[in-house]
């Protein structure tokens, strides 16, 4: 950032007192502005794995103006992304030797390069600023509104986008109660997959007596063909913590800890970086901006188990102990890590947190269905045009993600079924696409709203196969504690694997249908509960595929091997 | 002394003997890496990470070692490592290939990807080549879902993996190991 002149105030860490907070936001907002232009490079993992970090270099070494590196801009099938502001440019596919010509035409005042432009596939049409890409413009990025913005390493970036103002507004101007009974008019529900409405989880955590409470954030984002919190722990991890001081100070809590998956270490560096400089900027530690209200956040990796993710697993595996379930209630708000009241939320919840403060409840609730309020945001993958992150308000149908967003299935394709909610989730065939997303009308289908895991499947997907795919990942990451989860998902990942394989036994339908809802009413926790939401759904709508694979040894898609 | 289980998940578990822990001083440095963990009963995941990180796997001595120092039962220390995907009893390749199971990745042929690897490197997955050089596993998923299908080689992420690719992939680091100094 560069300095805007000598008489500019300085502001200096840590910040005490009100108002604190709203000077660092003028002062770094008013740098930013100052900035003639500026180049932000996605360094999500997808971009990253594409080059990007090379593509930053490239750009340092080509331009005077400041390049930073932003979390994941979201359109990752079109990386490494690169923006320049303050005009919104996006370049798309950026390799570091078209840099030195891109940075020459566009300081010479023509026309960037074509190859970096993005071309809509369907019309052809070249679009320049990102917010007429069709995939920005069909969405409503609210959470992820400083994802690909802030350098996620520099929090006067977040200053700079008003963060940590909602946590001045409720440490100067807010009770506990008005936060709890702000985020309850919110209308905001868990975004970890259950759906339970957050401000009934802090009520409930705070009625609890005693002094020593937590708040855990819960980043195991353990779905296969998820990716939502791990962009948003890269892109924006002080808007994390800016939502766990908040829960904090809302349910009487002085210490949080994040729990994050150890398959993912840029999230796990990031928000290291971003405890340190919280701290030492005065909002993390025993006086948070000088007021009495002490908060410290732990950051613990998990070390790979799926079941992890469950909140009385996850836990236990921060106590350090093997992540195996227990029986629920008491809940965690009675009963939670090491015996005392603890709140657990996911991270994109957390994340929308101070955005509800800010902008108020009735706006977030506004943008949402009448049960659920606000956006979700969801990993869109699979047999699409544009896959990547993309946010919609809830209530929006499936046919607009996957359709307009994701602009539709591949040349020569067609969309078979879209699969969401991950293992746990559900598969619904494309007749199905006008269902709107939202937490009663995707339950009611026997799918689930879940993490938010998107995965769309075209006509060379066989959707036996898929059952048996997510079967043999619940069967695999069963912790083995409850004999109706480890020992029913054996048998119906067994029985899967004879239909695919050509060996199937004329009554293997029917028995599956009855194991499946033995595990779904008598297992333990939300693993097994769930596990045959995948082989239920797809029984549901696509039994004459199944029927294909046991009566005439036949595979469509041409998936199974043995049946083709 | 409780013994350490000799398998893990019903594969067979290669015994790296490293000594008797009991009569031997432990290597300085293990001593002080274990310092942090001292008197925390929350310790035992973060202590076999450390182990590991410093290790690359977890040698039964300095696990053995680890339980002796911080009161914790052995058979504690492996129902804990056992029981997470992240803790490996082997010495790792020098590359460990990570196939993608995730899926995006699925839907996309992982599957073929991982059977292409097991007839490159002629090993199944969890094993190593004969001369150290490959390990084969898979993961549940990276979220690198966009780059269906992906694989891990060390900390590379590699994208749209056709089936012509794997075997390319392998000799790019095999180009890379004959050119690295020893």
């Amino acid at each position: 950032m560069n300095e805007t002149g000598s008489h500019a105030p300085t502001i200096a860490p840590p910040l005490r007192g009100e108002g604190a907070v709203l000077r660092a936001e003028r002062l770094f907002a008013e740098m930013v502005a100052a900035t003639p232009r500026r180049f932000q490079v996605c360094a999500g993992t997808g971009c990253v794995s594409n080059g990007s970090l090379q593509v930053a270099e490239a750009l340092g070494r080509a331009t005077s103006s400041p390049v930073s590196i932003t979390g994941c801009h979201g359109f990752c099938a079109r990386g490494p992304l690169v923006r320049s502001e303050p005009h919104g440019f996006l370049f798309t596919g950026v390799r570091p030797e078209r840099v030195p010509d891109l940075v020459a035409r566009l300081d010479a005042g023509r026309d960037p390069p074509e190859d970096l432009i993005f071309h809509d596939p369907l019309t052809g049409q070249a679009h320049l600023l990102e917010r007429h890409i069709p995939f920005y413009h069909h969405q409503r990025r609210m959470t992820l509104h400083n994802c690909g913005v802030v350098d996620p390493e520099d929090i006067r970036t977040y200053f700079a986008r008003g963060g940590y103002s909602a946590l001045d507004r409720a440490l100067f101007r807010m009770s506990p109660e008005e936060v709890i009974r702000a985020v309850s008019r919110s209308r905001l529900r868990g975004r970890g997959g259950a759906g339970f409405m957050t401000g009934t989880k802090w009520e409930l955590t705070r009625q609890q007596p005693g002094a020593r409470k937590y708040i855990i954030c819960n980043g195991d984002e353990g779905d296969p063909g998820a990716f939502m919190d791990r962009s948003i722990m890269e892109g924006d991890p002080h808007a994390v913590i800016e939502g766990m001081l908040l829960a904090g100070y809302a349910v009487g809590a002085s210490e949080g800890y994040v729990y994050v998956r150890h398959e993912y270490p840029l999230a796990v560096r990031r928000l290291r970086r971003a405890v340190e400089e919280a701290t030492a900027w005065g909002l993390l530690g025993p006086s948070v901006l000088g007021t009495r209200f002490a908060y410290q956040i732990h950051l613990r990796e998990g070390a790979g188990a799926f079941v992890s993710g469950e909140e009385t697993a996850l836990i236990r595996s921060i106590q350090g102990e093997r992540a195996v379930p227990y029986m629920r209630p008491p809940y965690p708000s009675e009963l939670g890590l090491w015996g005392l009241p603890t709140c657990i939320n996911n991270v994109e919840t957390l994340a929308t947190i101070p955005l509800i403060i800010m902008r108020g409840p009735d706006w977030y609730a506004g943008l949402g269905t009448h049960g659920s309020g606000g956006t979700k945001v969801f990993a869109l993958t699979g047999a699409i045009q544009n896959t990547g992150l993309v946010e919609v308000p809830l209530g929006t149908s499936l046919r607009h993600v996957v359709e307009n967003i994701g602009g539709g299935p591949r040349p020569g394709r067609r969309i078979k079924a879209v699969q969401i909610g991950g293992p746990s989730g559900g598969c619904l065939p494309a007749s199905m696409l006008d269902t709107p997303v939202d937490y009663e009308d995707l339950g009611a289908t026997g799918a689930i709203m879940g993490s938010g895991g998107l995965v769309v499947a075209d006509d060379t997907t066989c959707m036996v196969d898929l059952a048996r795919y997510f079967l043999s990942f619940t069967q695999d990451e069963s912790c083995g504690k409850c004999v109706p989860c480890r020992v029913g998902t054996r048998k119906m990942l067994a029985i899967l694997t004879r239909i695919t394989s050509g060996e199937a036994r004329p009554d293997d339908i029917g028995r599956l249908e009855q194991v499946a809802q033995t595990v779904r009413t008598s297992s333990l926790c939300g693993l097994g509960l769930t596990a045959p939401n995948p082989v239920v759904t797809t029984l549901r709508y696509f039994r004459d595929e199944y029927a294909a694979h046991v009566q005439d040894r036949h595979c469509q898609a041409g998936a199974c091997e043995a049946l083709r | 002394m409780p013994t350490a289980p000799s398998t893990t998940a019903g594969r067979p578990r290669k015994t790296v003997y490293l000594g008797d822990p009991l009569s031997e001083p432990p290597a300085p440095d293990l001593l002080s890496l274990l310092d942090p963990y001292r008197g925390r009963s929350d310790s035992v995941v973060s202590v076999l990470q450390a182990l590991q990180e410093r290790y690359g796997f977890l040698p039964e001595r300095a696990v053995r070692y680890a339980a002796r120092e911080l009161g914790v039962p052995l058979a504690r220390m492996y129902g804990v490592a056992t029981f997470y995907n992240q803790f490996r009893f082997t010495a790792p390749a020098r590359y460990a290939i990570h196939v993608c199971r995730g899926t995006a990745c699925h839907v996309a042929g992982s599957a073929a990807i991982l059977s292409a690897m097991r007839k490159e490197l002629n090993i199944s997955e969890d094993e190593s080549t004969p001369d150290g050089m490959f390990s084969l596993q898979t993961v549940a998923c990276i979220g690198c879902c966009s780059l269906a299908p992906a694989i891990v080689v060390n900390q590379n992420v590699h994208g749209t993996v056709g089936l012509n690719r794997a075997g390319e992939i392998l000799d790019m680091y095999r180009v890379l190991e004959a050119e690295a100094p020893r």
